[in-house]
């Protein structure tokens, strides 16, 4: 655990223990806080249309983020960073194996062989339970919200880029023009005000949807049945659990295919669960060093 | 291995009878963000700070050892390597005014936190050490900071492996074991160069067992990761950061012979202590390299998750078995 310096500063989330890993802002120190507050993404029902990306960027007053063409589907905007909070991910898998070729004027059905499809999803911080961005950060700067989410302190960052390391999602960036980190807040200002994050509300098919986390974790479990019931095998949940390597995320998804397919990896471990045993080893060397040090000084007989 | 081909481009790999084999992506896009690091800043630090930290070890071994002249090359190395090693330091923050933060917090959690501390320690006594060395002003203020110095000395050494380990960087954190006996003999491998080099042979005897075991060690450590890795070792062994590796460890074999063998000849131990601070330099800069190709290719992050996945399904499916 990290030292307080100041009231409902920075804690280091730390290493998963059995009760502690649910409540994350309750191990920060606060006693009495609302309920942890996070996004499930469904995207299931994104029709990839960015508005999250833009509300993101106009609420929060994120700087342009380069506006270049990638060629490789409609997705320009590549990745989060330290200006992208909000990423849309476009897949288009027009040859999947066995999967006829559309005509476009086939009514839905779910059940049918794979068919020509494109994905689509809206990527963000996934505000973890043990956050390693948290964890590294060396000024206190990044801090644990009363809401369990994780939020960048602009007028602390030193811009030392931990951080950036150490996030196993690659969400954190540090912004060129003003040397700092950035990351999405979970539009810490609107939800203290009892308002909907900008992406969620205006994302127009609640593929983004926000609230308290229990709540989400119970209708994202209902609305996989529903898909796996209509016969969506492929469809999963991704950061839902929190036995996961994370002890979950604050902002999870359902997703169609395979988590490395939107860019995001298939079993993440937030990197300070191996610090005890690092710690361990550098202590060792240490002394190893000390000790081959002192002994160069010995004299041979000879 | 994996192809590295994967499932870069659904277009192209998707329509395969074969499902696409061991890996894919996101059109081969990278998951964790490369370090926003200057190589020549962290790398240059990660060098330059164990070379000071082992070099204070090594000057208060040589003072006991009544090796005066050693100590003294030692502790000016030191305390010239941490100076230059804090301006790097700062250097490579986004917001250099603002190196104090780092002094708000005290995290274990966060090596880097661990080490701001251990350098706010360290340095001071290095420069006091090294101060009253070449002067020769206030003797016992200097004996007691080259004791302090020589204590954190190693921790300064050793702690850079936590903190390129502690990263969601594929080589870096999968070495998480091996990096810091890694540094710590690299680190005593120049120090004891750098004094080979510097100091008469009557006087550089501790320099010269020093390196010899610190070269030894330092080969020894290369090899196990290597080994330990298996295929997470690629980045250390290809590309620009193989190279440096390869050169690192030829010159360091070579330097260690010379140096084990050369006895007292003046020309030779000096080529040879040279040899092995470039080669201390050369691993740091090659360590630091293969982190950075290690994130940029998604392969390094997918194929270790996908087999840590499987080997958890393997481990779950047998039990009920039994």
């Amino acid at each position: 655990m990290s030292v307080n310096t100041h009231s409902g500063g920075p804690f280091a989330s730390g290493p998963a223990d059995a009760e502690g890993g649910l409540d994350p802002a309750a191990r920060s120190g606060y006693a009495d806080h609302p309920p942890r507050m996070g996004f499930f993404t469904d995207t299931s029902v994104c029709i990839g249309c960015k508005a999250c990306e833009v509300a993101c960027k106009e609420w929060n007053a994120v700087p342009e983020d380069g506006i270049e063409l990638t060629g490789m589907s409609y997705d320009n905007t590549e990745a989060l960073g330290a200006s992208t909070w909000r990423h849309v991910a476009f897949i288009e898998q027009i040859t999947r194996p066995g999967a006829a070729p559309a005509r476009g004027d086939e009514p839905f059905n779910p059940a049918a062989p794979p068919a020509p499809r494109w994905l689509m999803s809206s990527d963000v911080c996934k505000h973890c339970t043990e956050a390693g961005c948290l964890d590294v950060c060396p000024t206190g700067a990044l801090m644990r919200t009363e809401f369990g989410t994780v939020v960048v302190q602009d007028d602390v960052c030193n811009g030392c880029g931990y951080c950036v390391s150490a996030c196993p999602f690659g969400v954190i960036g540090r912004r060129e023009t003003d040397g700092g980190a950035h990351k999405c807040t979970l539009c810490y200002d609107r939800i203290g005000d009892g308002l909907t994050p900008a992406c969620a509300k205006a994302c127009p098919t609640e593929s983004i949807q926000f609230g308290p986390l229990d709540e989400l974790r119970e209708r994202a479990q209902l609305r996989l049945g529903d898909l796996q019931e209509a016969g969506v095998a492929e469809a999963r949940l991704y950061g839902e659990d929190p036995a996961d390597g994370i002890g979950g995320a604050g902002a999870f998804f359902l997703l169609l295919d395979e988590p490395e397919v939107y860019g995001l990896p298939p079993d993440p471990v937030v990197t300070t669960r191996d610090l005890p045993r690092m710690w361990r080893h550098v202590t060792i060397a240490a002394a190893a060093l000390g000790t081959a040090a002192l002994l160069s000084g010995l004299r041979r007989r000879s | 291995m994996t192809s590295p081909t994967g499932d870069r481009s659904p277009r192209g790999n998707r329509g395969l009878m074969v499902p696409p084999a061991e890996f894919r992506s996101y059109y081969g896009r990278p998951i964790v963000k490369e370090p926003v690091w200057e190589a020549l800043d962290v790398a240059g630090y990660l060098f330059l700070g164990g070379l000071a930290g082992a070099s204070s070890a090594l000057a208060a071994s040589a003072e006991l050892a009544g090796r005066p002249e050693l100590a003294r090359v030692a502790k000016t190395a030191a305390a010239g390597a941490i100076g230059l090693s804090m301006a790097a330091l700062v250097h490579d923050l986004g917001r250099p005014m603002r190196f104090v933060n780092m002094l708000r917090v005290f995290k274990p959690t966060s090596p880097m936190s661990v080490g701001t501390w251990l350098l706010t320690g360290y340095a001071p006594a290095a420069a006091a050490a090294a101060a009253s060395a070449l002067t020769g002003w206030l003797p016992r203020t200097g004996r007691a900071a080259t004791v302090v110095a020589a204590v954190l000395g190693p921790a300064v050494a050793a702690y850079t492996g936590a903190l390129l380990s502690d990263t969601a960087v594929p080589a870096w954190h999968e070495a998480h074991r091996e990096l810091p006996y890694l540094f710590v003999s690299s680190a005593a491998s120049a120090a004891g160069g750098l004094g080979l080099a510097l100091v008469r042979s009557e006087q550089a005897g501790p320099a010269r067992n020093l390196a010899v075991v610190g070269a030894g060690a330092e080969l020894v450590a290369k090899s196990l990761l290597i080994r330990r890795l298996g295929p997470a070792a690629e980045p250390y062994q290809s590309g620009q950061a193989g190279h440096l590796m390869e050169a690192a460890e030829i010159l360091t074999a070579g330097a260690l012979s010379a140096a084990a063998l050369g006895g007292r000849n003046r020309a030779a131990a000096a080529v040879a202590g040279a040899t092995l601070v470039a080669s201390s330099a050369l691993t740091r800069f090659g360590i630091f390299l293969a982190g950075r190709t290690s994130a940029r290719d998604p392969k390094y992050t997918v194929v270790p998750q996908r087999d840590r996945i499987r080997r958890r399904d393997q481990a779950a499916g047998a039990r009920p078995a039994q």
